[in-house]
């Protein structure tokens, strides 16, 4: 790898929409010629946004999981479920399959892109060079699983909109539901916002 | 752009960036975890602010109740929710964790009572049945207490009145609680206007204890004279009007229930307060009798048997009924060595009504202290006995008849006696009964078997003279019809038209009718010439004549004959 100049060393950008190459500015902010999107050397500030999403998203992972996301009722009986009791109340009616799928969806997933998130900017502040195309496997990982995410969201909001039986049975949103939402836009934004190309940085400091 | 061609080697045809401007601050992404945390944090408060007290409910069971779902429901607003259910120490009993929201923190109180709502079907009807679907809830009714609790125990039946709710309650006393439950309804003039919530046996166990309530308009119908009696199940009397039958309504037959009204006639009607005490009585005609007020309690020592004489037999004094027998017992009495019988009764002296007054005025009048041992010597002194009487012949039920017995033998009355005793006569019937006795005594004395034996002697006599008249008499009496039967045949014969004596009693008596003519031409000649008598006849005139008297030959026409015959003695004088 060292083998190989880095840009900056050659004193060259890349437009990290149209992957434009240009002259590395002189100041600080500068656009692209050619699509007029901003050109950084590295994304700005992406340590402490994606630290700061991260942390975000987290505490709202916290509301997400301990709050009912949805209440059915089915004749007077009325059930609030939290993510947690819908999968195991999926797991004892016999649907084990959903209950994985849900349980996957809502509880692996986050927990993974919370995990990923912070062993990649960690390694990134104590440069180290450790599994460093693993790395980026990682990132593109959670870059892909991303769109899943949001899979108990669609199923409250398809369960509300569909189940309207008045009295013989209804589902209504509860809070918990707006919380796991923020949950996975927020670390959305956070894996967005981190910079992939600083696991391959190395001597010179970011920013 | 490109005319700028300071650094590197041989790129300068690359573009140089545009200058852009730099909108807001990177450090200001720590807001968004900022505000995470503050709604977190809001969060955390809140649901600490809205949590109230925790309490514990000991139930006999946790039939229906769900952890972290059941909720606890006061006038069907939640106020709380079961946070966990587990068994008490001893196993006796489920401990119902229950976190109440921070609203109803007033719940925690001492006075407050929890229940779970469950289907329930009674005889009074069904309740709960919104319940059946939506799983149980409990029940909460809050008091007037302001004291803090943590633990409480359920109620296993939902309470009948709910805090607050408008009306009264009222306290019965009742020797047994009959078919009164609670939830049993009280009847106003048959309107439904409240029901039994609540019995107990009294400490001492003799009585048992019912509260009622009274819903509010209706409240205001208890007064001091209100009388409650037990309108359970059917009553039916038979009375001079034919047979009554009487129910409050149908659900008391099946599940008990109470009445009230006030006593007849002028009363205190001011409404009686909040637990006011009342007694139940047995049955309407019962509650509705003028009060007995104090008992006394009086002895009777019958010494002859009182067969058919029952614990609460009445006691009446010249037909009223004014007490009940409560002990009959067995005494020995050693001087005389028989087994008199002590007959403890109760009496009521107010039952005597107006002649009580009046005799308790006299009594105060002369001087006496107004207590019914003194009346009752009095009374004694007039011949006043008690009797055991029958009351039905066909079962022989005895009751105690207190009555003035004419030239009863005195006898010594203590009125300081304690129980008073009241003299007996031996009853009538048990003179009937003794008076029979001697009959029969009597009849004994006559030999019967002796008067049987010779009896037996005659008829054994008789029925060898029947024999006798059997065989012998019979044929012969056979032989004299049958010459009875022969007789009357010729005498038949004889009767018949054409028979010899018809004809010759035909002939005869158209001779006498011959005869009578002859002698009525005679008369007729005669009291025409009377002269003849002396003269004779003179020839006749017409020869027609002749042909009616001519016939002289037959016997018969000799009166016409005789007459001149006899007339010479006559005539010729």
């Amino acid at each position: 790898m060292t083998a190989l100049p880095r840009a900056h060393q050659l004193g060259l950008i890349g437009c990290a929409v149209c992957g434009l190459v240009s002259r590395a500015p002189q100041f600080a902010d500068a656009g692209c010629s050619r699509c007029g999107s901003v050109l950084r050397r590295r994304k700005t500030a992406s340590l402490s946004r994606t630290w700061a999403l991260l942390i975000a998203a987290f505490i709202v992972y916290i509301p997400a999981n301990v709050l009912p996301i949805m209440r059915t009722a089915s004749l007077g009986d009325v059930d609030d479920n939290t993510i947690l009791s819908g999968v195991v109340e999926l797991w004892n009616k016999d649907s084990q399959g959903l209950a994985v799928i849900v349980f996957s969806a809502s509880i692996v997933v986050p927990m993974l892109k919370f995990l990923a998130l912070l062993v990649l900017l960690i390694c990134v502040h104590r440069r180290s060079h450790w599994a460093q195309p693993q790395r980026a496997m990682l990132y593109r990982l959670i870059e892909f699983i991303g769109h899943w995410s949001m899979l108990d969201v669609f199923v409250v909001a398809l369960l509300t909109a569909l189940v309207r039986f008045n009295v013989l049975s209804s589902v209504e949103p509860l809070p918990g539901v707006i919380f796991f939402g923020l949950t996975v836009v927020l670390t959305m934004c956070a894996s967005l916002s981190f910079d992939p190309r600083l696991t391959w940085d190395d001597e010179e400091p970011h920013e | 752009m490109s005319e700028n061609e300071a650094p590197d080697e041989g790129i300068d045809e690359l573009p140089q960036p545009i200058v852009r401007k730099r909108r807001f601050s990177a450090s200001w992404i720590w807001l968004v975890p900022a505000i995470a945390a503050v709604v977190g944090a809001s969060l955390v408060i809140r649901s600490a602010l809205e949590a109230g007290p925790q309490i514990t409910i000991s139930f006999q069971s946790g039939e229906g109740l769900e952890a972290g779902k059941t909720p606890v429901k006061y006038k069907s607003v939640v106020i709380g929710t079961v946070h966990s259910l587990g068994l008490s120490g001893d196993r006796n009993s489920v401990l119902v964790k229950v976190n109440l929201l921070k609203s109803a923190e007033n719940f925690a109180t001492a006075s407050t009572r929890f229940w779970v709502v469950r289907p329930r079907i009674g005889l009074g009807g069904i309740s709960g049945v919104d319940t059946l679907f939506s799983g149980a809830f409990i029940g909460a009714d809050v008091g007037d207490s302001t004291e803090s609790r943590k633990d409480f125990v359920g109620l296993e039946n939902p309470p009948s009145v709910t805090h607050g709710s408008p009306g009264r309650s009222f306290e019965l006393q009742s020797a047994d609680l009959g078919s009164i439950d609670v939830g049993s309804p009280v009847y106003y003039r048959r309107i439904q206007v409240g029901h039994v919530t609540s019995y107990q046996l009294k400490p001492d166990g003799k009585s048992v204890s019912l509260h009622v309530f009274i819903d509010a308009p209706s409240d205001r119908f208890v007064t001091q004279a209100t009388r409650f009696w037990n309108a359970s199940g059917v009553d039916v009397s038979l009375g001079a009007n034919g047979l009554k039958l009487n129910t409050e309504s149908l659900a008391t037959v099946i599940a008990g229930g109470i009445g009230f009204q006030d006593a007849p006639g002028p009363q205190d009607d001011t409404p009686a307060g909040p637990d006011t005490s009342f007694v139940l009585f047995g049955d309407e005609a019962t509650a509705m009798r003028p009060p007995d007020g104090e008992p006394s309690y009086v002895r009777m020592r019958f010494d002859q048997s009182v067969r058919g004489l029952d614990v609460d037999a009445p006691v009446e004094f010249l037909g009223i009924d004014i007490g009940h027998v409560v002990s009959v017992n067995l005494d020995y009495d050693e001087k005389t060595q028989r087994f008199p019988i002590i007959v403890g009764a109760v009496i009521y002296p107010r039952r005597l009504g107006r002649a009580q007054t009046k005799l308790s005025a006299i009594a105060a009048k002369h001087g006496d202290v107004d207590n019914i041992a003194q009346t009752v010597g009095v009374l004694v002194s007039h011949g006043l006995r008690a009797e055991a009487k029958t009351g039905n012949l066909l079962t022989g039920q005895l009751y105690i008849g207190l009555d003035f017995v004419p030239a009863a033998p005195k006898v010594a009355f203590n009125p300081a006696a304690k129980p008073l005793e009241i003299p007996t006569v031996r009853g009538s019937l048990s003179q009937l009964q003794e008076r029979l006795d001697s009959i029969v005594a009597k009849l004994q004395k006559v030999p019967f078997e002796k008067i049987g034996n010779h009896l037996d002697d005659s008829l054994g006599e008789l029925s060898s003279t029947l024999k006798h008249l059997n065989t012998d008499l019979l044929p012969q009496l056979k032989g004299s019809l049958q010459g009875i039967n022969n007789t009357l045949g010729s005498a038949d014969k004889a009767l018949s038209n054409d028979s010899p004596l018809q004809q010759n009693l035909g002939l005869t008596l158209e001779e006498l009718q011959r005869t009578a003519r002859s002698l009525r031409v005679f008369t007729d000649y005669l009291s025409a010439h009377p002269e003849a008598l002396l003269r004779g006849r003179r020839p006749d005139p017409a020869p027609t004549r002749a042909a009616p008297a001519s016939p002289p030959a037959s016997p018969p026409a000799s009166p016409p004959a005789s007459p001149p015959a006899s007339a010479p003695p006559g005539g010729q004088p």
